[in-house]
């Protein structure tokens, strides 16, 4: 343990408007921490740059999940357990079910919230490749109000995001039209629990009079911020899966990506496996129609 | 109760969370120590300042200067600084100590120490070191060589219908014994030093203290706290932190406790030594081995510390479980500018045995035989002598051994299953086997050099204590050792009880390395606790039939009568042991333990990742004295070994490790392992308590040649070094064409 | 010099059933105010980054990593640690399984494990090996190579399930 806890200061507020006013009253100088599976392993490398944090740890506006006619709409405050936990989504959202299973272990799965693991936006993060294949929308709050932004387009570059001073995500929403999807999701890590991800991908097909209707693939690891295959999936729409298809989408992902080498993996290695786990999953979304007739 | 699965003697307490280990406990006054560490691999080191924001005078400042006695840690050679002065050799190396009160104050501290240096060109690999263009120890950066040299090994050459040719490496591995190193020293004029801390050996801690402080025996007290691991990473280690603690402790008058965190821990304690194997061999055409040679080299960093020993084991190792007519083993430990490498469980042997237990598929696909009957025609027989001439006396037999192990892992109809399916699935399976022995005990004379002293001590209540320095760090000592006591005597197991090895309570019975504890050591507690029986007998106090009750009621009416009432017994080496320390010929190990270890792999084309489908390990053992215990022994070192084989890569950028992180050093987790299914046989042992031979080692050796001869079965490739992660086996199985596997590997210098 | 330095404030949490207070800064870690000020020491530090599960606990039912926690994110909790969990005769039959079964050597991951396992058992009176290596798959052990860990709490499984 590297840092002294007596230079470091942890306000909480009561409720989210008390949390967005401290916030504004403090413009940049207030990080904010839920449940501090990100931040506090930088405090205790000394690697923390802030010196006051707000604690917006199981504020109950931000951790609920609520379930319309149309959408959810998840508290950004909600833990991995909570995914897990919620029928409807294990359900009708099996990729962010299954990252959320894949996420750390269970005590990590018991603080560790969506809503920090989009504001931290490590491009290795488990739950961001489903919230892009799903096309999430986010609910941004700040003492000035709220607003309503899509994911996709929420990551602007490495941990840069479009997030503005005193503002907290209050909700992701994700759209209940998924039935009918196959869905696949998949993490190549250094390990099978408890690991960091080398490549991830998340992924949903909907196959319709023997052609792909809808396709989206997004991956994790392969860029500075997760990404969904945009010219992949043009080149698959409406196509018939056979294996020159499959092949030409493996090769067109690779041009969508950027892997490096770093600790973990090298690029090289990262290139071939996303491919693979493109490929992989077009053979499962062609096996899964062939099944259904 | 020898073979009975007796309680863990301090479990109760670790199920509890009473156990307390040395961060646990506190002194009045206590200070916290932390140590100012090199950034550099090598150089000159220039000016030393202590930066602003810190109110310095706040802090106990040490450094080599302030040593009383003579600046190094004793081990073998003296050249290890226990603190830089002038110059550092390696990354981490230690050169200042900080104290302060409030532990939360001193990483700021050590952070704002700035050493400036005058860097020197520095080496990091077993090649660079070899080129001698930069000499960093001694005249050549050796720290020492071997030759072993059995028959006439140039006569074979000619002989051989195939030489075959190879070369093997093996990585540097961390011990991460979830308990990081740590200790608590005190010091005061009168008494000396004394030290309470994580540590393997309470006598190579006491033996390091004495010329550091000028002080004699008596006036240094080591005690070893509960041990949280250690798998060799606190053998030697500790001596340096309980030196540091020491000095801290001298200069402030106060206890000082250093407890390391995981990231210092990682990059500056010893780790296993990266070893490079070059074998030759020469073989008929039906496979039998006529001879050959092995050069065997291992990476020690930059200072001796235990090379010499490891290169020793690996040495006599290299030859294994086969019947070598003829053969020459050069090998030696040689100097780069990383942290010293040290004990790591298994000390060299699983190094020389990965390589030889690869070569020796190499042999067989060479000749065009099986990995199973390679084996067969080369296996040891009772009567034939190993590569050092030690005569195999027992009747062990390998063959025997290996049709267990292959009916149990049920090799040969899955290997012909895997083939047939290999041809169109994405997943590839194979099956690999190792086939090894592993010396339990210190090395030829090395137990007599040792002359271990163990006693047992009847108590005022009646009943038995063990006293030995003989260490329990999760491998089952104190357990094992009250068993043999109280099986020796016919007392009941809760009779006996085992003191915690405290340099001035228990005679010094060697250290707890080398599998020796539970043979040697264990011996040695039987025949102390049999003196205490003589003696009531002899006393008039009880009679030869006696019953426990009566056994209580004459040990306590001796111990009352007489103040102390103890036995010790000292080692011997049995007759007719024979060892030659010049020529490194005779009986290496008292005793051999067998193994026959069989993988089963699945490896992933996706993802390039193995998994682990089913891991059988068959081990021949003498007698299993507790099996619950001997098979958490297997399935530990096992798990360890996998880890060697497949997860655990040290990422190095001039001589530091960089991933010095339980997120980026990656060793199993509960979802990463198979179910290890365990075997045992028991052929005795004369030497050894109660015909037992040393296991915690022997686990160790076999798992990653196995698995890489398994994953080479699935994939047709060859691979010959470990670690084997994902990405080396895409670039291999890729190389020259995308995305499919190139054909296996051709055996080199076929005639 | 740098930083916010706050004063220490005031904490009031229940641990093991006893109410107190703890007064401290804010941003100490709950391992450190549970090891140090409280001298509970059977919770470990393994590696300060939430990575090998020795310093679990519970807070409020739930298992955490307890050197991942400001103790003003515990004010008002109900914490438990392995000392707790040694007074509540119901995991007896856990205690005894580990110890029978070879569940401990070196014993610095078992208040963890033993966490783990009482935070699943809990749930999940019958697990299937598969479910208990996936829940204790956050500890990690450098000891066992966790089979006679999975084995113990299948045991203790049974005999709670039959006492």
């Amino acid at each position: 343990m590297r840092t002294n806890p007596a230079n470091y200061d942890l306000v909480a507020a009561p409720n989210l408007s008390a949390a967005l006013a401290l916030m504004a009253e403090n413009p940049g100088g207030l990080l904010p921490i839920a449940g501090g599976t990100d931040v506090m392993v930088r405090f205790a490398a000394g690697t923390l740059a802030s010196w006051k944090l707000l604690s917006i740890w199981n504020l109950p506006e931000l951790r609920r999940i609520d379930v319309s006619a149309d959408e959810i709409r998840i508290g950004a405050g909600s833990t991995y357990t909570d995914l897990r936990r919620h029928e409807l989504i294990a359900r009708e959202f099996p990729l962010l079910a299954q990252a959320a299973a894949l996420t750390g272990g269970i005590a990590n799965q018991n603080r560790g919230t969506l809503g920090g693991n989009i504001v931290n936006a490590s491009p290795a993060a488990d739950s961001l490749p489903a919230l892009l294949a799903y096309e999430a929308e986010l609910i941004l709050v700040s003492a000035r109000g709220e607003r309503r932004v899509p994911y996709l387009d929420f990551h602007t570059g490495y941990k840069k995001m479009r997030l503005e001073a005193g503002e907290l995500i209050r909700a992701i929403c994700v759209r209940r039209c998924f039935s009918g999807y196959v869905s696949y999701a998949r993490k190549i890590g250094g390990r099978n629990a408890q690991a960091i991800s080398k490549a991830c991908i998340a992924a949903l097909g909907r196959v319709a009079d023997g052609v792909i209707a809808d396709v989206r693939i997004a991956l994790g690891s392969v860029a500075p911020i997760p990404i969904r295959l945009r010219a992949t999936e043009e080149l698959l729409r409406r196509k018939h899966i056979d294996a020159e298809l499959i092949t030409a989408a493996g090769k067109a992902a690779l041009a969508e990506t950027q892997p490096i080498d770093d600790i973990r993996s090298t690029a090289r290695y990262r290139a071939a496996v996303l491919s693979n786990l493109v490929r992989e999953f077009l053979e499962i979304l062609d096996a899964a129609c062939v099944t259904n007739g | 109760m020898i073979g009975a699965s007796m309680p863990r003697k301090e479990g109760r307490d670790k199920v509890t969370g009473r156990a307390r280990y040395v961060d646990d406990l506190t002194f009045p006054g206590m200070l916290y120590g932390a140590t100012v560490r090199s950034h550099i691999a090598r150089g000159k080191i220039k000016k030393i300042e202590f930066g602003q924001g810190i109110e310095w005078d706040e802090f106990v400042i040490v450094s080599a200067k302030d040593i009383p006695g003579k600046n190094y840690i004793a081990l073998i050679e003296n050249d290890q600084p226990c603190l830089a002065d002038g110059r550092v050799n390696h990354p981490e190396e230690p050169v200042l100590l900080l104290a302060h009160a409030d532990r939360h104050a001193l990483p700021a501290a050590v952070a704002a120490v700035k050493i400036e240096y005058e860097p020197e060109p520095a080496i990091f690999t077993i090649e660079e070191s070899e080129r001698k263009e930069q000499v960093i120890w001694g005249a050549d950066n050796v720290f020492k060589t071997f030759t072993v040299e059995k028959g006439d090994v140039e006569s074979v050459w000619a002989k051989a219908d195939f030489i075959v040719e190879g070369e093997y490496f093996t990585g540097a591995q961390e011990q991460l014994y979830i308990e990081t190193n740590g200790v608590i020293a005190s010091f005061d004029r009168e008494n000396g030093v004394a030290i309470w801390g994580s540590l393997q050996c309470p006598y190579y801690v006491h033996k390091a203290l004495m010329p550091i402080f000028g002080l004699t025996e008596e006036k240094v007290r080591v005690v070893q706290t509960e041990t949280g691991g250690a798998f060799g990473g606190k053998e030697e280690y500790p001596s340096m932190i309980a030196a540091h603690a020491a000095l801290l402790a001298m200069k402030s008058g106060r206890p000082v406790k250093i407890i390391y965190d995981r990231a210092e821990d990682m990059a500056a304690t010893t780790k296993r030594h990266p070893s490079r194997t070059r074998h030759r061999t020469a073989v008929t055409k039906d496979g039998t081995i006529l001879g050959g040679t092995i050069d065997f080299a291992i990476d020690g960093g930059a200072y001796a510390t235990l090379s010499s020993v490891v290169l020793s084991r690996g040495t006599i190792h290299a030859g294994g479980a086969y019947y070598w007519p003829c053969i020459r083993i050069a090998s030696k430990a040689v100097a780069t500018n990383a942290p010293p490498h040290g004990a790591f469980r298994g000390f060299g042997a699983p190094q020389s045995l990965f390589a030889l237990e690869r070569h020796v598929e190499r042999i067989a696909q060479t000749v065009g035989i099986s990995p199973v009957e390679i084996r067969r025609r080369n296996f040891l027989k009772q009567g034939e002598t190993t590569t050092t001439e030690q005569v195999i006396n027992e009747a062990v037999d390998l063959g025997k051994l290996m049709d267990r192990a292959l009916e149990i892992s049920d090799y040969d109809a899955k290997r012909r299953r895997f083939a047939a399916a290999n041809k169109t699935a994405g997943r590839k399976k194979g099956m690999g086997i190792a086939a090894f022995l592993h010396g339990a005990g210190f090395t030829g004379s090395g137990e007599r050099y040792l002359n271990s002293l163990v006693g047992a001590e009847g108590t005022a209540e009646g009943g038995v204590r063990v006293l030995v320095s003989s260490t329990e760090f999760g491998q089952g000592t104190n357990t094992v050792l009250c068993q043999i006591a109280a099986e020796a005597l016919g007392l009941p197991y809760d009779a006996v009880t085992i003191a915690q090895p405290d340099t001035t309570r228990v005679p010094n019975s060697g250290p707890t390395v080398a599998s020796r504890t539970a043979m040697v050591v264990g011996k040695l507690v039987a025949s102390a606790a049999l003196g205490l029986k003589q003696t009531l007998i002899a006393a008039g106090l009880l009679r030869e039939n006696y019953t426990p009750e009566e056994f209580r009621v004459a040990c306590a009416r001796y111990a009352a009568e007489h103040k102390r009432f103890r036995s010790l017994a000292r080692y011997e080496q049995p007759e007719g042991v024979f060892w030659d320390d010049q020529k490194y010929r005779g009986e290496a190990y008292a005793a051999f333990a067998w193994a026959i270890y069989v993988a089963e792999v699945t490896v992933d084309l996706t993802s390039y990742a193995v998994t682990l489908d089913d891991f059988v390990a068959l081990q021949e053992v003498g007698r299993v004295l507790n099996p619950v215990l001997a098979r958490g022994q297997i399935i530990g070192g096992v798990a360890q070994a996998i880890g060697f084989a497949l997860f655990e890569k040290v990422e190095w950028r001039d001589g530091r490790m960089q991933n010095n992180q339980m997120t980026n050093y990656v060793i199993p987790t509960s979802a990463d392992l198979p179910p290890i299914r365990v075997f045992f046989e028991e052929l005795g042992n004369r030497h050894g308590a109660f015909g037992s031979k040393g296991i915690g080692e022997l686990p160790m050796d076999g798992p990653a040649p196995a698995i890489v001869n398994a994953i080479e079965n699935a994939v047709g490739v060859a691979f010959d070094r470990i670690p084997l992660l994902p990405e080396i086996i895409f670039e291999t199985m890729t190389a020259g064409r995308q995305g499919e596997a190139r054909e296996p590997l051709a055996p080199s210098g076929v005639r | 010099m740098s930083g916010a330095r706050p004063a220490k404030r005031t904490f009031a949490f229940t641990v093991n059933g006893k109410s107190g207070t703890v007064c401290t800064y804010p941003m100490e870690r709950l391992l450190d105010v549970l090891r140090n000020e409280l001298a509970l020491t059977g919770t470990k530090e393994g590696c300060g980054e939430g990575e090998c599960g020795a310093c679990s606990v519970l807070i409020d039912g739930s298992l955490v990593n307890s050197c991942l926690v400001p103790v003003a994110q515990a004010e008002n909790t109900r914490i438990v640690t392995i000392e707790g969990v040694t007074e509540d005769s119901r995991y007896a039959a856990l205690r005894d399984a580990f110890i029978e079964m070879g569940g401990a050597q070196c014993g610095i991951c078992t208040p963890g494990m033993i966490l783990a396992s009482a935070h699943l058992l809990d749930r999940k009176p019958d697990p299937s090996l598969e479910e208990i290596r996936e829940a204790l798959s956050g500890n990690l052990c450098r000891c066992t190579g966790y089979l006679q860990i999975v084995e113990a709490v299948a045991e203790a499984a049974r005999r709670m399930a039959s006492p």
